[in-house]
């Protein structure tokens, strides 16, 4: 069993548990909803050992380290942090409904790196042989996985207030029942950015601080540090926001799209577009 | 002072406080601060200057959006955010103190109906023996309280981290301190960059703006290496520098060795790992020239792009060497260089040919082999040189931030209020943050408070 064969059935387990999903929103019968969180935590399972093998696959191949310095293997992390939060929140609060519109975003991540990227282990370059590698992109993707499942509550929120109109003191019955209160989606999205938060300000910290001990300066304003900032911007302003009048609800939600989107540009964008000292494989010194 | 012009201060004073300033600031850092990942910034490469037509080039220039993070209106944001800041907490902070320091210990009627953490006990005993036992009972399971008398009825207050309430100024205040770091560094820190060939010592580097700055000591590049994984990409690159004074080596700082994510501080002085290449002054490669049908090989001693000439009239010139040719030739390793040959009325051949690898010159079938035998050029060093004192200011701020966040964020000022007043007792309970968790601990302690007896 090798770990690339061990993530492929990673992805398959994701899309079974999105479509298990689905069929939970629209038959509403509790036990689909409970299969898909468990198709959900048996594919988390399997990725954790994944990743663990491609671990100690690159020590057997002899240029060992921590799975995470391409973009293949930060999707693959990512997805698994996904899933984790959303493992997290539905065992804490009990809101499966949100595996529907979380467990699409694992399903995305890994399907992209499976298909159409490069899943090779390759040896680290110089600039990545450092112990900041792990401290570094853990917490940046604990972070982003945080505001992904935030982004996914927020669609949530906004799909639940455009159909139930302006009239939210007589909720809508249907499919509209099974999403959590309007209350409830609004306290999750601020937890899960209170989470996210946190670690995307640790995740910038580290980077600044291995930039100091590599280069010389722990903030150059490259592409990638300067939309790290504007996502921390962004949601700096999303928890001001919440104690002004008038900035909870719907605001609140859309400020939490649009916080993923730029974290989401920060993490691929930058790299597809834009140059810097990110650009993943490539040999910088 | 007249009244319109004190009520003009206070609309600016409270503006200057105001959350509707501090989104409007974070919301125009975050975009503006776009425009200087999608421009170049800096020197402009030609081919950009080349592409974008002349008034757009002016207008980006005047509003400094080719070096934006250090342009007037940009630092005007950042003073605005400061300001913010320092003025939010001045005019918040005493409140806080207070609310710390003075706390409600009594609780009126009117607030008693807001909260939604309630107990209620019933006892037959007398309410001073009540409060006794009450007193005790919070004691034990939550804080000590404050006992106060109003009305005829015991109010018993108990708080626990009430001072996590500071930790979002301790988040505000860590930004200005990294802010202060920041200014520091920018004012008695610098930056620059050296080149050191392999056997060379400098004394001094090249700053910034082009430069030269003295180090006040001398730094030795003993020997420059590249390794590499069998792939091709580069596995490690070292120098091996000693540092220098009066023309000794200083003790402890001999033949250290200096690679990327390792670099070197002597003197508050940092040098990095940052480049590497060939140093062509004076370098000579080494030729060697076998004819085909046997023979003694002939040596020669050429340097780039210098032609030479053979008895039987053919010319070669070495265009290029490298001493790692791996990462241009996978499969091949060490020295290689690209050799050009121009057989008497033919035209000129080039090809690669190799230390390491005899057999591959000789397989090229020509009736004269060429071997590269590798150079006495000497590689040299590319150390990006630092200065900050200011950074560790900077780090200082950077903790203060990650402990007020977490102090912010995960803790909460937790409130338990008893109110005794004859034959019944009622408890209150309130957290300033994470209702959910400070409720399931609430519950534990009101299904004890139920049960006593009194």
């Amino acid at each position: 069993m090798t770990s690339s064969m061990l993530f492929n059935i990673t992805t398959f387990t994701y899309l079974i548990s999105m479509i298990v999903f689905f069929a939970f929103l629209a038959s509403r019968s509790k036990s689909l909803g409970l299969a898909g969180s468990f198709i959900a935590y048996a594919g988390l399972a399997v990725q954790t050992v994944a990743i663990a093998l491609r671990w100690k696959e690159s020590y057997d191949m002899g240029v060992g380290h921590a799975p995470m310095s391409n973009l293949y293997e930060s999707i693959v992390f990512f997805s698994w942090t996904i899933v984790l939060l959303f493992a997290y929140i539905d065992i804490r609060y009990k809101y499966r409904i949100v595996g529907a519109f979380v467990v699409p975003f694992a399903l995305l991540g890994m399907a992209w790196a499976q298909l159409g990227m490069n899943t090779g282990i390759e040896p680290l370059v110089p600039a990545l042989q450092s112990n900041w590698l792990l401290y570094h992109v853990i917490t940046c993707f604990l972070g982003y996985a945080a505001f992904a499942v935030a982004c996914g509550i927020s669609i949530m929120y906004l799909i639940k207030t455009a159909v139930e109109g302006k009239d939210s003191s007589a909720p809508a019955g249907g499919l509209m029942s099974m999403f959590p209160p309007l209350k409830v989606l609004d306290d999750l999205n601020y937890r899960s950015i209170m989470i996210g938060f946190p670690l995307l300000t640790l995740g910038i910290i580290t980077g600044a601080a291995w930039a100091n001990y590599a280069w010389g300066t722990y903030w150059s304003w490259d592409p990638k540090e300067t939309w790290s900032l504007i996502v921390w911007f962004v949601y700096a302003a999303f928890l001001h926001a919440r104690i002004t009048k008038g900035w909870v609800g719907k605001r609140a939600a859309w400020l939490s799209v649009i916080g993923f989107a730029a974290t989401i540009f920060c993490y691929l964008g930058v790299n597809l577009f834009l140059s810097g000292l990110h650009s993943y494989g490539n040999s910088k010194m | 002072m007249a009244p319109t012009e004190r009520s003009f201060v206070i609309t600016v004073w409270d503006y200057l406080c105001s959350l509707k300033l501090t989104l409007f600031l974070l919301i125009s850092l975050a975009l503006t601060s776009i425009i200087g990942t999608i421009l170049p910034q800096g020197a402009l490469p030609p081919e950009y200057v080349a592409q974008i037509s002349q008034t757009k080039l002016q207008i980006y220039s005047k509003l400094g959006f080719f070096d934006m993070y250090h342009s007037w209106w940009f630092i005007t944001l950042l003073y605005v955010f400061s300001l913010n800041l320092v003025s939010c907490s001045i005019k918040r902070l005493p409140h806080v103190f207070k609310f710390i320091s003075e706390p409600a210990l009594v609780l009126g009627e009117g607030q008693r109906n807001s909260f939604s953490l309630k107990k209620e006990l019933t006892f037959s005993a007398p309410a001073e023996k009540a409060k006794e036992r009450l007193s005790l009972f919070l004691g034990k399971e939550f804080a000590a309280p404050v006992i106060t008398e109003h009305n005829g009825e015991y109010h018993l207050f108990a708080q626990k981290t009430a001072w996590c309430r500071l930790g979002v100024y301790v988040v505000h205040f860590s930004i200005l301190v990294i802010f202060i770091g920041a200014i520091i560094g920018s004012l008695a820190g610098y930056k620059g960059f050296v080149t050191i060939v392999e056997g060379a010592r400098i004394n001094s580097f090249e700053g910034r703006n082009g430069q030269r700055m003295p180090l006040g000591f001398d730094v030795l590049c003993e020997k420059f290496t590249v390794e590499f994984y069998s792939t091709g990409a580069p596995k490690e690159f070292r120098s091996i520098l000693t540092i220098m004074e009066n023309g000794k080596p200083v003790p402890g700082y001999s033949q250290v060795k200096v690679i990327v994510n390792e670099p070197l501080t002597y003197k508050g002085i940092t040098f990095y790992q940052s480049s590497y290449g060939q140093s062509n002054e004076g370098g000579e490669h080494f030729v060697t020239v076998t004819p085909r049908t046997g023979g003694t090989p002939e040596k020669f001693t050429v340097h780039e792009g210098e032609a030479v000439t053979l008895k039987d009239g053919t010319t070669f010139k070495l265009l290029e060497a490298t001493q790692e040719v791996r990462q241009f030739a996978p499969g091949f390793s060490g020295p290689a260089a690209r050799i050009e040959v121009t057989r008497k009325g033919a035209a000129p051949q080039t090809f690669i040919s190799f230390k390491n690898f005899p057999d591959t010159n000789a397989a090229r079938g020509d009736a004269l082999t060429f071997g590269y035998e590798g150079t006495n050029a000497k590689q040299y060093t590319g150390l990006q040189v630092a200065k900050d004192p200011g950074v560790w200011v900077v780090w200082l701020g950077c903790a203060l931030m990650v402990i007020g966040i977490g102090v912010a964020f995960f803790m909460s000022h937790k409130r338990i209020w008893v109110v005794i007043s004859k034959k019944h007792a009622r408890m209150y309970g309130n957290a300033s943050k994470n209702q959910a968790a400070f409720q399931m601990q609430f519950e534990d302690i009101a299904e004890k408070f139920h049960e006593i007896k009194i």
